[in-house]
């Protein structure tokens, strides 16, 4: 199952020179762009590790584009996203963000039930990855 | 035959335009402003426009598919402390960046503080900071004989060094680094590194100023700053550039600026002392023989003379 995520969800996986782009763009708004990484899809997971240091005052994608091949190669089988956070007053938050690599397989997701008091059903999600501890999913 | 036949450049019927291609690039009111803000330099300016030729020409050539690789672009600008480099290095930027070798066009100027680290894994991290920040644009390292000092065998300049080497070599059409620094010095940090002396393409040097060319400094500065020299004054800062020049730490056009920026000072202060009197558009302009006269640099003179 693909997963998908972000500014871009929609869209099929965007080409280098695409996300090249999209940086570009972000940086020419002054935006500051990072990179993150994680091997757990979850959907509610919010916190991804991050690959360095947010970067600040780049002018050119070249430097972000660098980090990103940095992190593919180290992460080869990890989701990476690259963020964008606006620090102008008033929205000081992430204005993009985008998935750039994934796992080659994606075992996607499994239906967890739950019997609650008085015969109440709660559902919940569990990737089929994390069954595996950290670091040895999709592998 | 069918070679030789691929060589051939394919232009259109009205042949190549190098004038139109010059014309159009922003390359002349570069060149045009280097002349400009810049008095004398003579090699500098014929060594700027020998690679601006270069870089013309090889844009043109590779517009009829004569690929030759991206050009070494790296330099190391070599001279006294103000003799121009930083500004050279800025109109440098903007040449580069109007013939297209250069993204953004954008200067980023650090020393060995903003490149090397204080303890083992610092540096590293700190030295690709500054390379990110500069990929697109020009790198302007500031006296960059300081990385290297085989003085001290775990210094980490030398672990900048070897990344800066590794993005000069791999990334070239990302980023273009200039070194700085004292003639000698740079020689031999550029002996003790053959790795670092091998990438760099062009080497320019930088000529102390003459005493004319100071003042015609001078004259630029002040015309910048919207003041002027009675004819005393200009008088007395002939004198003053020729005795400044022989006195130890002269830092060419540094030196004139700083002499400038003093004498305004005593010019406000005369000028200060006399309020109430009546005061013209033309004295708040004018700097006069006794503002400059006042200089320390005319008071050692006088002490030598005395017995």
């Amino acid at each position: 199952m693909r997963i998908t995520q972000g500014t871009f969800s929609f869209l099929p996986d965007l080409t280098d020179a695409q996300i090249r782009a999209q940086i570009e763009y972000c940086l020419g708004r002054g935006w500051a762009v990072s990179v993150e990484y994680t091997d757990d899809p979850h959907p509610r997971n919010a916190y991804w590790e991050m690959y360095g240091m947010p970067m600040f005052d780049l002018k050119d994608a070249a430097g972000v584009m660098a980090e990103v091949d940095a992190c593919r190669k180290t992460f080869p089988d990890h989701y990476v996203k690259v963020n964008a956070f606006d620090a102008t007053l008033g929205w000081e938050s992430l204005r993009l963000s985008f998935i750039v690599n994934r796992p080659k397989k994606e075992p996607g997701f499994g239906l967890l039930r739950e019997e609650g008091a008085g015969r109440t059903q709660r559902y919940s999600v569990r990737a089929y990855a994390t069954e595996r501890p950290e670091g040895e999913r999709y592998t | 035959m069918g070679e030789t036949r691929a060589l051939q450049p394919q232009a259109g019927p009205e042949g190549l335009d190098l004038q139109a291609l010059y014309r159009d690039s922003n390359v002349a009111a570069a060149l045009e402003a280097l002349d400009r803000e810049l008095v004398g330099l003579a090699p500098v300016k014929t060594r700027v426009r020998e690679i601006a030729a270069l870089l013309l020409v090889e844009k043109l050539r590779r517009s009829v598919g004569l690929e030759a690789g991206p050009p070494s672009l790296h330099m190391s600008f070599t001279g006294n402390p103000g003799t121009g480099k930083t500004t050279v290095a800025l109109r440098m930027a903007e040449i580069l960046h109007a013939l297209g070798y250069s993204r953004k066009g954008h200067l980023v100027a650090v020393t060995r503080d903003d490149l090397v680290g204080q303890y083992i894994g610092h540096t590293a991290p700190k030295t690709k900071e500054v390379l990110k920040r500069a990929m697109g644009g020009v790198l302007f390292i500031d006296e960059a004989y300081y990385l290297y000092r085989p003085e001290n065998e775990r210094d980490y300049g030398q672990e900048a060094i070897e990344i800066l080497l590794q993005v000069m070599e791999n990334q070239r059409e990302d980023l273009v680094v200039i070194l700085a620094g004292y003639r000698d010095r740079m020689g031999r940090f550029f002996a003790s590194n053959p790795g670092m002396a091998s990438r760099i393409a062009h080497h320019i040097d930088f000529p102390d100023y003459s005493e004319s060319e100071l003042y015609a400094i001078a004259e630029l500065m002040l015309a910048g700053m919207q003041y002027r020299l009675s004819a005393g004054a200009q008088a007395a800062l002939r004198e003053y550039i020729g005795l400044r020049r022989a006195q130890p730490h002269f830092a060419n056009a540094r030196s004139i600026r700083n002499a400038l920026d003093r004498a305004r000072l005593r010019q406000a202060k005369r000028l200060f002392e006399r309020r109430g009197a009546p005061l013209t558009r033309e004295a708040l302009m004018t700097i006069e023989a006794e503002d400059v006269r006042a200089s320390r640099v005319f008071a050692a003179r006088t002490e030598e003379n005395q017995p």
